[in-house]
């Protein structure tokens, strides 16, 4: 290999979304399925591997790929043809939800599953295949694609639905971007009739009442979530607040031209009109530790004992996570990452008593738990369960990061015990052993084998998949 | 595929990284051994793969668990660096130093004209360093970030009678780091000069005068030098008082000097 065959000037730090972990990559940012190919054949002379990469909002190493190419797609970012009447739309995979939903919305549409954030992509979401606090009424993102296109490193370009190379389809969404590109991807947007949803915000006061609140309520409801008081401890463990909240049908909204314009539903750039959001994260590193955290977590509690019901705008609803910009960097230097798991109805409660309990116990609470509601679907790398879901967000410091492996590894412990699974888009710590035993060696070997058909010669990998499909 | 020897690294178990050219033994191998112990996952990079393997093998179990990985190479074998070093970059995912210390010494009589002696230490000294610091001074100019080391020496201070070739090679080296420092250090590269004094390594023990003094281990040297990584230091004499020393002699006129016999 001579010095000129290798790219160094695209070498760049790339995060993760938590800002705990980083890798040098080789960065490309192609426009084309023709410079895709192009970079596949670049990476097999030179024996690079490559890694796709959308807007970095993986928790983990997902999108992330130490001394080899990560291809950002985010270039790739057109709405190629939209039909008002059908609510049918076909994007290029680095669209972000943003776009998606701003471009749908005025005519009365909105994505059927969106992530907490809006700024992922469409190739970053069918990826992981996410879900949304819909996720019990309306599965994942995935359910909702009517056909895809990929460029396969083979340089093959396939056309895949739930009819036509079905094992593809089901594979590439959720195969966290390691058999092929998403080139185009067709999806039905959901009919809405206002820009605002009916908001019922009430709280819970312990876990048992918690899980039972969210399955009462998320059959019932178009959109349920709960807030977990993770610094909680006794008989308040588990303590919360729900909110759930049901579109509105045709004539409930007076002016829904006016909801359902994006003007409308954008978020306030300035808190109290003065401060801009973009410095709040600063204000909150102060109270980003234990009794900080836990001062805000018991106020918020507090607020939330008063029930209440209103209306609001679909983003202001969902996209919690960009209220505050930048919120991730309050965590300070060691960055943050989160623990998901996916367990069981029958089983959560008492798994996620364990957790938790084990977390103060061993003085490590999470600064941030949120609760929602799941059931299986049909994507090969499946992260569901009929149960629920706790999202936990830990703070990485120099000094806890030993014993917070220690613990995730007891996590790790009592959830695959209670029969739950994780989520490849969230934990960072799983291991193979961990992923064969949720996953199933059936499942690992389908996957292995759709990978050596669309990729025989494994261009594709991530730090993510070589850390959980390395060696298996 | 990942290096089975090496656990992946998470937010919880992150990874320093270094690579170490010229490891095998003496300050190499001494300096290895401190930043494994300082935390670092180090490329142990050298010619003699038995010595690396046995070095690697030393550290791991002293620690229980990886810390350093042999990569034989031959610093000469020029075109063979930039896939050694992607190799390593591939192995660990990012790089935060760089230390060359490859270095060899042919002791000449004074009466001796051996232009295969020369250019030996010459290959390994300069060749090599500027064969390996090409590719990792690309490297850290991309990312904005690294930290470069250069084991050079005292040596490179002054032309002395006894060793042409290697105080040139020493000389150039400085040189080179010098503008390498002044190149990177606009991009948040720190490039850190190292001039050790009399150590207890090979070279010395193969040197026929032995009239040392201030004469250090490599351990001793490797203590040294990581303290002048840790300060980010741009130039350190090892041990420090060669500081002043080597500023005297640097001022003795040429007209003196071509009269000293050391």
């Amino acid at each position: 290999m001579s010095l000129s065959s290798l790219p160094y000037q695209r070498l760049t730090y790339l995060e993760n979304f938590g800002h705990s972990l980083r890798a040098a990559s080789y960065l490309y940012k192609p426009t084309t399925p023709e410079q895709i190919a192009e970079i596949f054949q670049f990476a097999k002379k030179n024996g690079l591997s490559v890694t796709l990469r959308g807007a970095g909002r993986s928790y983990n190493d997902a999108a992330l790929n130490g001394g080899g190419i990560v291809m950002d797609i985010q270039d790739m970012n057109r709405i190629l043809e939209w039909n008002p009447s059908t609510g049918v739309i076909k994007a290029e995979p680095g669209v972000t939800l943003q776009k998606l939903w701003q471009h749908v919305l005025p005519d009365g549409w909105w994505p059927p599953v969106v992530s907490g954030t809006m700024y992922t992509t469409l190739g970053g979401c069918l990826g992981m295949n996410i879900h949304g606090k819909n996720n019990y009424k309306m599965g994942t993102i995935g359910e909702h694609v009517i056909e895809l296109t990929a460029l396969l490193p083979t340089g093959a370009e396939v056309t895949c639905s739930p009819s036509h190379n079905a094992d593809l389809f089901y594979a590439l969404i959720s195969g966290m971007g390691m058999l092929g590109v998403f080139t185009s991807i067709t999806m039905q947007m959901k009919k809405v009739y206002s820009g605002l949803l009916e908001v019922h915000a009430f709280p819970a006061h312990n876990l048992h009442e918690h899980l039972n609140a969210i399955a009462e309520t998320a059959p019932t409801h178009d959109y349920t979530v709960g807030w977990l008081d993770s610094t909680a401890t006794g008989s308040g463990l588990g303590r919360g607040q729900l909110h759930t909240a049901k579109y509105l049908h045709e004539g409930e909204d007076p002016n829904p031209k006016q909801t359902l314009q994006v003007s409308y539903q954008t978020l306030p750039s300035n808190l109290f009109w003065v401060f801009p959001k973009s410095i709040i994260h600063y204000f909150m590193a102060p109270f980003m530790n234990n009794p900080g955290v836990w001062l805000i977590n018991t106020a918020k509690y507090i607020a939330s004992l008063r029930e209440s019901r209103y209306r609001q705008a679909h983003a202001a609803f969902h996209f919690l996570l960009d209220y505050v910009p930048n919120w991730e960097k309050a965590y300070g230097r060691g960055g943050l990452i989160q623990y998901q798991s996916f367990l069981p109805k029958e089983t959560a409660e008492d798994a996620w008593r364990e957790l938790l309990t084990l977390s103060h116990k061993r003085g490590l609470p999470s600064y941030l738990g949120v609760t929602k509601r799941h059931r299986p679907d049909k994507f090969l790398l499946s992260h569901a369960v009929d149960g629920f879901s706790l999202a936990l967000d830990f703070k990485v410091t120099a000094s806890n990061r030993a014993r917070l492996r220690d613990m995730l590894q007891e996590f790790d412990r009592i959830v695959l015990e209670a029969g739950g699974r994780f989520y490849f888009a969230k934990n960072s710590e799983t291991t193979p052993e961990t992923a064969l035993r949720f996953l199933g060696k059936e499942t690992v070997e389908r996957f292995k084998a759709l990978k050596r058909r669309t990729d025989p010669h494994n261009l594709l990998e991530s730090d993510l998949f070589r850390r959980v499909f390395g060696s298996l | 595929m990942p290096d089975p020897r090496l656990p992946a690294a998470t937010p919880l178990r992150p990874r320093r990284t270094a690579i170490v050219v010229g490891a095998s033994s003496g300050i190499g191998a001494a300096l290895t051994r401190k930043l494994a112990a300082e935390g670092y996952t180090v490329a142990a990079v050298a010619r003699r793969a038995d010595l690396l393997e046995t070095l690697c093998a030393e550290i791991n179990a002293a620690h229980g668990e990886a810390r350093a990985l042999p990569f034989p190479h031959d610093v000469t074998d020029y075109d063979s660096v930039p896939a050694t070093l992607q190799k390593i970059l591939r192995t660990f995912g990012h790089l935060d130093l760089f230390v060359y210390n490859a270095g060899i010494q042919h002791h000449v009589r004074l009466d001796e004209f051996d232009f295969e002696k020369d250019r030996a230490m010459l290959e390994t000294n300069l060749l090599g360093a500027v064969a390996w610091l090409n590719p990792v001074g690309a490297m850290f100019h991309a990312l904005k970030a690294g930290h470069i080391v250069g084991i050079s020496s005292v040596a490179g201070d002054r032309g002395r009678i006894g060793a042409p070739a290697y105080n040139a090679s020493k000389a150039a080296l400085t040189t080179y780091l010098e503008s390498l420092r002044n190149r990177l250090t606009r991009r948040g590269v720190t490039v850190t000069t190292i001039k050790p004094g009399f150590v207890d390594t090979d070279i010395l023990r193969a040197a026929p005068k032995k009239n040392f003094f201030w004469l250090i281990t490599s351990e001793q040297a490797a203590e040294g030098i990581w303290k002048a990584i840790r300060a980010r230091k741009q130039t350190a004499y090892v041990p420090p008082q060669w500081g002043l020393l080597m500023l005297i002699i640097r001022h003795i006129p040429s007209f003196i000097f071509r009269r000293l016999s050391f």
